[in-house]
């Protein structure tokens, strides 16, 4: 069977394929920008899953597995590759496919093409409720186990900062500060952060407080670390020294002037 | 990335759409942090090292300026015949001795003789060596006339000092040897002019104590003529053979009167002396070895004439001028012995030695002064009835009268004679006329510079036509791009000179107005003459010159002696010109009377002349308190002790009664080797107050040092305007000292008497060198230390909390630099960083030296090579920046020295801290390293000082050192941190900065295909 639909997307959505498919799927790209037109094709989709659509790149490496057309079905999407967005954001290995055929858009589409089966306006989010429990508790855990992940994080980084201090050693030069206050500022951005990266692991079912509390105690931990580097570089008023060395002399009461008699 | 790319196109066979950037490897990393933290390091290192202010050639002048001085002449020697330069020989006040180019005035050479070595006579003998006479009479040298260098030094000992005479046959030949006559030391000695080689010598000691006023050598005999006075009450005349010295005849004749002055020749066998009491003439002839002695009474030549008269040194052969309180008289001496009253004139007038002239006739000049105008006359001997020639030169004003003339002739084209005359004005300066005109002028006042101040120019006036501005900006353009041609090697030589002369002649460096920096400045100069010179700092050129009324309105001599701020307007009376206060002294003596003048140091107009006011005037002390049109307030000290209160307004009063308890002054008695404290006196004391500015004053304290084992000899201060910036020193492991800093500690330096000569008058077991730090408002000693085996002279300075003083050590025989620091031993509880930052200390609260505060101190002692002739310290406008010490050595030059080489903590072996702290290991002596010299290839001949300025800019310091030269330059001690260099090609960052930003567009746009293209593979 070969379905041909048109959906706009854009890199990193989540397109949500309902009908499990056991046939590989087939996809064409098409650039608006350069009217080009690039292939992706997706391995069997066994179970119920998602597709990210993320950087086109990626599908350059599937292209010599493409499969010719006429087994496959087809589902032609345009991307807008101009916004490339959130590249880099997967997180998630091991992704599956899922394209949801039946068509529960409520909203008729506007476009000259109509809207391909398995096609949704209706943001994802609602389809939850449409999800059946097991498959929500597997997401949830499967949510869990990721945003343990990413609470753990920071530790890799931890580790590396400190070797990198360690490298930079204790005489203030450009290169140790640089680290100093990276090791400081990263930190700080990521825990200024929190909230997003946590983002896609938010799930009613899943008790986010505990990895986000590992996440900022990691993160505490690199900005501590950071601050002992500013103070074994010295740049920490802690000495008196820090205090004192704008003090202005102290001003004189008295006033003397003199000397030998001018000749 | 391709290898990225490749990576991926390897790993394709695992399906899987996952793929984030990978970190860039760890090791690349590891390597690149390695490179980064040997290049910094290497950076830090060479950054550093000690900065040291060694120049290339084509540096040299852009913020640099020397000028070459001679002083005030004394004696000039024209040398013009037969010469392919024509050029005059003179010898100087400042004991130079210098050939003058006769066309342009320029320095051919220059001979600066030391201080104590002054020169009595000069001239040339055998048309190619210049002969000196200096020392009293002691050194005899002949130097080349063409090139000065010193051909011969003869050393004349006599056997008891005397007059200094010199005599130079012009072809007199003995043994085909032209000897010269000098007398000195109460000895003729006859010497070599070819060699300097001593023929004979007749010693006059043997005599009877002889006093030759004149050694004369008639033309043509071999006899030398030496005209004496034994006791002032006889003449003698000797006649000395000229081969060997023996004495031919001795003749003479008493005179009960007893004379005045110096015997002066007429002709060869006459001479005219006055008689003790300055009321009689006494021609002396000579006739058949005989003295006839022919007295004739002043008042019956002149009538109405005083007591004040004076013979004229003038050589006028057959005519003798006489100065009178009401003017100059020529007198005439006929044949017969007859003195003829010929003219005269006023008493300002300036007359020249004779000249020798057409046909045996003798020509001289003489000066009047007129108003704004000189009259030169050439008056010929035998016929003084007119004048042989007559000009006016239109003169300026500032240079005052004319003191001395020197005459000399040519022939013109047209075979007919002219004169140049060679004058030297009030303000000593030298002009040289010629044909009714100033053919040059050197303002050599310069070159006796008494003190240096300097004032802020006027601020830039905003409205500058847009016509200006487009043609800067081109010109600017224009040199940029020349300047980035010559960076790229790609300029001509022409291009390469160009470049050069616009970094030289920059108008930017010149201007008259404020600069951003602070450079540019006017260094207002006080001359021994008693002119104030304003020089720009950026070419070194005059702004202005005034010759200060207020020390000439009296007949008396008088001489600045001293220049402050007067003013300095900042906030409140910026419309008002910045001034300075010129103090003066009309006498001699400590209680002579001052005066006083107040000039604007924008125009150098006098604004308030002062002068001579009633009181004398020991000491001035600037008072660090302003009135509201920012007058300094100023207390002058009179030989009475009493204070004198400047400004003498009522504000200034009110301001001074309020603060007056805490006004103190202090003396220091050298001679007596008493330092004396005062206190002003709030109430007028009961016996007759002179005014309501003057203030009795008490003494509070005295500190006697042992006449029998202490001399002072040198004190020194810190300087009033200095600026410290903090209080605190930190050493190794972020520990903390405080300075005792305080503007009222004086450095005392003792010797023992017998080691108060020069070195090696006293062994090293007699000498004793003493050194104090004394504080001046209750004369407590805060540190004393002894250096034995050691003596002067001491040369000090004394900046923020230490003192480095140069003196000798007679033991190791080796000049030595000691260095004394001095901390504040009752702060240095205030280590508890949390008390320090709620506020909880007494650092800031007023100090009093009345707390005692206890001290500690520091010292250390390093061999140093040079003997110094002064010490001085740079100074910045906030006092951040490091110290370098500015030691004028005896090459008269100006050398920088890191103040962390006198640092006295240092170790032989210091400790990792104390090595991050700058501190360098122990060495006994300080190095002096060739580049550090700031006055770099040139000389400041007899350096006398050397004054910092700071900057606007925190780096730098201005740096002025005066002696017979003048040298200015600017310093940074930390290199310029705060700004880039000159040379800095503001043309090259712009190109580069444009050709990043479009080879960011670029890369952008490239990049961005590329990107896309990856994603369409």
């Amino acid at each position: 069977m070969i379905v041909v639909m048109s959906v706009e997307v854009e890199l990193g959505q989540i397109v949500k394929l309902s009908k499990c498919q056991t046939s590989p799927i087939f996809i064409v790209l098409f650039n608006s920008v350069t009217k080009t037109k690039g292939f992706v094709s997706v391995p069997v989709v066994d179970s119920i899953s998602q597709l990210e659509v993320e950087s086109a790149s990626r599908f350059a490496d599937i292209e010599h597995r493409c499969i010719p057309f006429s087994i496959f079905q087809f589902l032609i999407f345009r991307l807008d590759i101009n916004n490339p967005m959130e590249k880099g954001k997967g997180v998630m290995g091991g992704r599956k496919w899922a394209v949801e055929f039946t068509d529960n858009s409520s909203i008729p589409s506007t476009r000259d093409i109509p809207d391909p089966p398995g096609f949704t306006r209706i943001p994802h989010d609602q389809d939850d409720s449409t999800l059946s429990k097991q498959k929500k508790d597997a997401e949830a855990n499967w949510k869990s186990q990721k945003a343990w992940e990413v609470a753990q994080a920071p530790f890799k980084n931890l580790l590396m900062m400190g070797f990198m201090m360690w490298m930079a050693g204790s005489t203030v030069h450009l290169f140790s500060i640089g680290i100093t206050f990276s090791a400081l500022w990263q930190p700080l951005s990521a825990l200024q952060g929190v909230g997003k990266v946590f983002e896609p692991y938010k799930n009613t079912k899943v008790d986010l407080l505990a990895p986000k509390l590992l996440f900022i105690a990691l993160n505490l931990g690199g900005m501590l670390l950071g601050v002992w580097k500013l103070n074994t570089l010295g740049l920490l008023p802690t000495h008196a020294s820090d205090w004192v060395s704008s003090l202005p002399p102290a001003h004189e009461v008295e006033y003397s002037g003199g000397g030998i008699a001018l000749h | 990335m391709g290898s990225d790319g490749k990576k991926r196109e390897g790993k394709t066979d695992q399906p899987s759409l996952e793929f984030s950037d990978p970190p860039p490897p760890f090791s690349l990393l590891i390597a690149m942090a390695m490179a980064i933290k040997l290049s910094l390091i290497l950076l830090f290192f060479s950054s550093s090292l000690i900065p040291t202010f060694s120049l290339f050639e084509d540096q040299v002048g852009l913020m640099d300026w020397h000028q070459r001085y001679i002083g005030k002449v004394k004696h000039a020697v024209f040398h013009t015949q037969k010469a392919g330069w024509k050029r005059v020989v003179v010898s100087t006040e400042e004991n130079v001795i210098a050939s003058l180019d006769l066309r342009r005035g320029e320095i051919f050479w220059r001979h600066v003789l030391g201080a104590n070595d002054v020169v009595d006579k000069i001239d040339i003998a055998l048309g190619k060596y210049v002969i000196t006479l200096s020392s009293e009479g002691s050194i005899l040298r002949a130097w080349n006339l063409p090139d000065g260098q010193m051909v011969w030094e003869s050393f004349l000992s006599g056997s008891m000092s005397s007059k200094a005479l010199l005599t130079v046959p012009a072809n007199l030949k003995v043994d085909l040897d032209s000897p010269i006559f000098v007398y000195s030391g109460a000895c003729i000695h006859a010497i070599s002019s070819i060699d300097g080689e001593y023929l004979w010598k007749k010693d006059f000691a043997s005599e009877g104590s002889v006093d030759v006023h004149q050694l004369i050598l008639p033309g043509g005999s071999d006899v030398v003529h030496a005209v004496g006075v034994t006791d002032s009450s006889q003449f003698d005349t000797y006649e000395i053979h000229v081969k060997n010295g023996g004495l031919l005849k001795h003749t003479s004749a008493s005179f009960p009167g007893g004379i005045y002055g110096e015997i002066l020749p007429i002709s060869g066998d006459r001479f005219v002396v006055l008689d003790a009491s300055r009321s009689v003439l006494v021609l002396i002839t000579i006739e058949n070895g005989q003295i006839h002695l022919e007295q004739t009474h002043i008042s019956d030549l002149i009538h109405g004439s005083s007591g004040n008269t004076v013979i004229l040194p003038s050589k006028l052969s057959g005519i003798f001028s006489l100065r009178t309180d009401n003017g100059i008289v020529f007198i005439k001496v006929t044949g017969e012995g007859k003195l003829n009253v010929m003219e005269r004139v006023d008493k300002t007038v300036v007359i020249s030695d004779a000249l020798p002239h057409s046909e045996g006739e003798q020509a001289f000049a003489l000066v009047q002064h007129g108003d704004g105008k000189i009259e030169l006359s050439v008056r010929l001997v035998h016929d003084m009835s007119s004048n042989h020639l007559k000009e006016t030169v239109k003169m300026d004003h500032e240079r005052g009268f004319v003191h001395k003339i020197f005459i000399n002739n040519y022939v013109r084209t047209d075979r007919s004679h002219g004169f140049r005359a060679l004058i030297v004005m009030e303000d000593h300066s030298l002009l040289l006329l010629q044909q009714g005109e100033i053919v040059w002028t050197r303002d050599d006042g310069l070159a006796s510079v008494i003190d240096v101040a300097t004032s802020e120019l006027p601020v830039e006036k905003i409205g500058v036509s847009v016509a200006k501005v487009e043609h800067s900006l081109f010109e600017w353009l224009k040199g940029h791009i020349l300047k980035l041609k010559g960076t790229l090697m790609l300029a001509t030589p022409d291009e390469v000179a160009a470049i050069q002369k616009i970094r030289l002649q920059s108008s930017e460096k010149s201007k008259m107005t404020r600069d951003h920096n602070g450079f540019r400045r006017l260094l207002i100069l006080l001359t021994r003459a008693g002119k104030l010179y304003a020089l720009h700092t950026g070419d070194g050129r005059i702004v202005w010159s005034t010759l200060l009324q207020s020390l000439r309105t009296t007949s008396q001599q008088c001489a600045g002696l001293k220049l402050h701020q007067w003013q300095v307007p900042h906030h409140h009376a910026l419309d008002n010109n910045p001034s300075v206060l010129v103090v003066g002294r009309c006498g001699l003596s400590l209680s002579s009377p001052s005066a006083l003048s107040i000039v604007d140091a924008y125009t150098g107009k006098e604004l308030q002349n002062m002068g001579p006011v009633q009181h004398s005037t020991v000491q001035v002390i600037s008072l660090p308190f302003r009135d509201s049109s920012e007058q300094q307030l100023h207390l002058l000290i009179d030989a009475d002790k009493r204070a004198h209160l400047y400004p003498t307004t009522p504000e200034a009063a009110n301001i001074f009664q309020r603060e007056s308890e805490n006004v103190y002054w202090y003396s220091v008695e050298s001679e007596a080797g008493i330092l004396r404290g005062y206190g002003v006196k709030k109430s007028h004391s009961s016996d007759t107050p002179p005014s309501e500015y003057c203030f009795e004053t008490r003494n509070l304290w005295s500190v006697v040092f042992p006449s029998e084992s202490e001399k002072i000899i040198a004190t020194v201060t810190r300087k009033p305007n200095e600026v410290v910036h903090t209080q605190a020193k930190m050493i190794a492991d972020e520990d903390v000292m405080y300075k005792y800093i305080s503007k009222n500690m004086l450095f005392v330096a003792t010797v023992s008497p017998k080691a108060s000569g020069p070195i090696g008058s006293a062994t090293p077991d007699e000498s004793v060198l003493v050194v104090y730090l004394v504080d001046t408002v209750t004369g407590r000693i805060l540190h004393r230390m002894t250096h034995l085996g050691s003596q002067g002279p001491v040369h000090a300075v004394l900046s923020e909390n230490w003192v480095v003083y140069h003196y000798f050590n007679l033991r190791a025989h080796r000049y030595e630099m000691s260095v004394l620091e001095i901390y504040d031993q009752s702060r240095a509880e205030n280590k508890d960083v949390l008390k320090l930052i709620v506020g909880k200390h007494n650092l800031t609260t007023p100090v009093s030296s009345y707390s005692r505060p206890e001290v500690t101190t520091k010292s250390q002692s390093y061999f140093f090579t040079h003997s110094v002739k002064a010490i001085s310290v740079t100074s910045t406008a906030k006092g951040i920046t490091s110290k370098h010490l500015l030691i004028g050595t005896i090459g008269d030059q100006v050398l920088a020295l890191d103040k962390r080489f006198v640092d006295p903590r240092r170790s032989l072996n210091p400790t990792q801290a104390e090595k991050e702290e700058g501190l360098l290991p122990l060495t006994d002596a300080l190095p002096i390293i060739p580049q550090s010299y700031v006055t770099h290839s040139f000389k400041v001949e007899g350096l006398r000082g050397i004054e910092t300025v700071p900057a606007k800019l925190e780096s730098t310091s201005l740096v002025f050192a005066y002696g017979v030269d003048l040298f200015y330059t600017r310093i940074a001690p930390s290199r310029t941190y705060d700004s880039l260099t000159e040379d800095f090609n503001y043309a090259l960052l712009l190109l580069t900065i444009l050709a990043l930003v479009v080879a960011i567009f670029v890369t952008w746009v490239l990049s961005e295909r590329k990107d896309l293209q990856d994603k369409w593979r």
